[in-house]
């Protein structure tokens, strides 16, 4: 009883009908325009851009779960794309597992580059990975594992602000060097692609891509849904607290690096999670994930929507992927350029990101058409850059 | 773990114990509150030099002391703040405070109010009392957490002694400066303290408000051991409790405001500045 009157809170009424609208154009309508509508109408959702919009879900839940632990907790993991990148690494060694016989090589168990780098047996850590269950819970387990050590290192020395950020940034280097070695096992420079089936379906075909895209979207809205559970609950405000003024949360008696370790690692798991939706759809994983720029990037989509608001990241990281993909179709060179000018104005001009922009406009808005005492967005306008 | 060995209630059973202008002796037993050789140095800037210092159960203690005495250091070697590089410092007798961190020395029962106002800006007024709530401050107990009716009413109850029941839906940083340091002092009663620590808690106040707050500390002060660093000597003077005076880190001299002020070493330090 409690419970469920505790989930009715997580929104306002407002808030879950834009939820549920949302979650039904992205679930029913795209998927409908694909399969219905001849190619010829101009309604007509192709497969290649429901997969594009698959693959923005997916970094919407990456942005979503670095807004969690930067947004609320104040510290910026610049490593984000490491939980990322090993969620994909879980779910594509389960995919190479599944090629079997198929390769190259035609070896059932060994995938094509350990056959190419004269391996005889398949190593240890890839053990269990040609069982799906196994994969999935490893998708969530590696990068918790990781979150948790870095994380309890991190906050137990108390290291906050930009050393977090420095080093969280390094971890994501490191791992990034690490993957590139052949030797490591995980098919090096390459990464692991060429895969055929996933649960046994054929992943080129149009149904498993529909039913991917389907997945993120769903995965989406529960990652949602729970971080909201965690932001709307005390511990939630012990968390804005410590964003605030994180020694004062001690001296009221909370463990400071309990709280964020817990938040550190739901980031990490939600991570991971995203990174493993995205492999499919996208077909491979190799370490330039792990590049020290892309995890940035996710900071940038997360400013650039709104941090501390969790459906700003989602709009954030739709809003920069989608401009990067008319980037990149009509002017590649100046992507980066247009990156970094986005920051920059986004830094100097919108320091509560598009959310932020968009409440002060609605709060102008009313106050023009009644001229109350009362400023409605004043929560937003006074929310720490 | 260390927990609060003594309920509150308990304290509230004893009748206060009245300062006595005879120098207690350095032991122990009976005390809330016992600093013994405490120092600390900065790069060799001795902050504490040989501190000692005890607090009886349900004692109010005012401290005073020109800037730089070293009272805010005090402060933070008993909250777990700073540690110490030698001395004895000891909760209820028993707790040896500098084996701890801050978390668990609050869950002790030790509320410290700062010299500088530190409420959750970004919060309610409401959310920052909710946040002092006596409650189990574990993640998972804080992450299912939910506000029972009575807690509720504690909190109403605090928001009116505190005088911000207007402003309970009101963002912590719209608040003024004096409205800042009730809300932090409303903290403190929230968390149900045995020994509450507060730096100069009317810093800024306006007369009207230091007054209240004198009456709201006495009033509080009726069931625990408050100890007020404070630089105010009207406001120290309205407390009526023990002076000490604390210069260079150490314990200059101790006993009644007027005593205090009459001895020539504290008129000395004083003027000398
Ligand atoms: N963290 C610190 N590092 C270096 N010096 C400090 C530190 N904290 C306090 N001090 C020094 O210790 C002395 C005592 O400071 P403090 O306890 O704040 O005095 P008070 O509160 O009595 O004004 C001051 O000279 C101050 O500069
Ligand atoms: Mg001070």
């Amino acid at each position: 009883m409690l419970l469920m009157s505790r989930l009715a809170s997580l929104e306002s009424r407002r808030g879950w009908q834009v939820f549920l609208i949302l979650l039904v154009l992205t679930i029913v309508l795209v998927p409908v325009l694909n399969l219905t509508l001849p190619p010829e109408s101009p309604f007509h959702v192709p497969t290649y851009m429901l997969s594009l919009l698959g693959k923005y879900l997916c970094f919407a839940l990456l942005a979503l779960s670095l807004d969690l632990i930067w947004g609320y907790a104040g510290a910026l993991s610049l490593g984000h794309g490491a939980f990322f990148a090993l969620g994909g690494y879980c779910m594509g060694m389960y995919l190479m597992r599944q090629i079997g016989t198929r390769g190259v090589y035609g070896n059932p168990d060994l995938p094509d580059f350990m056959v190419f780098l004269n391996w005889t047996e398949l190593p240890w850590y890839w053990w269990g990975f040609d069982q799906f269950w196994f994969a999935a819970l490893m998708v969530m387990a590696v990068p918790a594992l990781l979150a948790y050590v870095l994380g309890w290192l991190a906050f137990r020395s108390r290291i906050t602000g930009v050393y977090f950020s420095i080093i969280t940034q390094a971890m994501v280097f490191a791992l990034m060097l690490a993957f590139f070695r052949n030797e490591m096992g995980f098919g090096g420079n390459n990464g692991l692609t060429d895969f055929k089936e996933i649960l046994g379906f054929n992943i080129q075909a149009q149904g498993t891509r529909i039913g991917l895209y389907v997945a993120s979207a769903v995965v989406l809205a529960l990652g949602y849904l729970i971080s909201r559970f965690i932001v709307t609950s005390k511990l939630g405000r012990v968390l804005m607290a410590i964003r605030d003024a994180e020694s004062r949360v001690r001296f009221l008696g909370y463990s400071v690096t309990n709280a964020k370790l817990f938040v550190f690692t739901v980031s990490a798991i939600l991570a991971g999670i995203a990174g493993a939706l995205y492999v499919p759809q996208v077909g491979i994983i190799n370490p330039s994930e792990m590049s020290p720029g892309n995890s940035i990037e996710i900071a940038v989509w997360v400013a650039v929507g709104g941090r501390g608001t969790l459906f700003g990241a989602i709009i954030g990281a739709f809003t920069v992927n989608g401009a990067k993909s008319f980037f990149t179709g009509a002017a590649p060179e100046f992507w980066l350029f247009f990156l970094g000018a986005l920051f920059i104005v986004c830094t100097l001009f919108l320091p509560q990101g598009i959310v932020g922009f968009a409440a002060q406009m609605r709060a102008r808005i009313a106050r023009k058409a009644t001229p109350a005492p009362e400023e409605v967005g004043n929560a937003a306008s006074k929310h720490r850059a | 773990m260390l927990r609060a060995s003594t309920a509150p209630d308990t304290a509230e059973l004893e009748p206060p114990v009245q300062a006595t202008p005879i120098r207690t002796a350095r032991q122990p037993a009976g005390s809330i509150l016992y600093l013994d050789g405490v120092s600390v140095s900065f790069d060799g800037f001795k902050a504490l030099n040989n501190l000692s210092l005890v607090i009886n159960k349900g004692e109010m203690r005012t401290i005073i002391g020109p800037n730089g005495a070293g009272k805010t250091t005090m402060m933070d070697v008993i909250t777990g703040k700073t540690k110490p590089d030698k001395g004895d410092v000891l909760f209820n007798a028993e707790v040896d405070l500098t084996k701890l961190d801050e978390a668990k020395i609050a869950n002790l029962g030790i509320g410290r109010k700062f010299q500088k106002p530190t409420v959750f800006e970004h919060l309610t007024v409401f959310e920052n009392l909710e946040l002092a709530l006596k409650t189990e401050r574990g993640t998972f107990a804080t992450l299912f957490f939910h506000l029972t009716g009575q807690q509720a009413k504690r909190i109403d109850e605090i928001l009116g002694v505190i005088g911000l029941g207007d402003r309970r839906k009101e963002k912590a940083g719209a608040l003024s400066h004096g409205q800042k340091q009730w809300l932090e002092i409303g903290m403190l009663l929230m968390q149900e303290g045995q020994l509450l620590l507060l730096d100069e808690p009317v810093a800024g106040m306006t007369d009207f408000e230091t007054e209240t707050t004198a009456s709201l500390l006495l009033e509080i002060a009726r069931d625990r051991s408050i100890v007020v660093v404070e630089h105010d000597m009207e406001f120290v003077r309205a407390l009526g409790a023990k002076v000490t005076v604390l210069h260079e880190g150490s314990v200059l001299a101790e006993g009644s405001i007027d005593t205090v002020q009459a001895d020539h070493r504290v008129i000395e330090v004083y003027l000398g500045r």
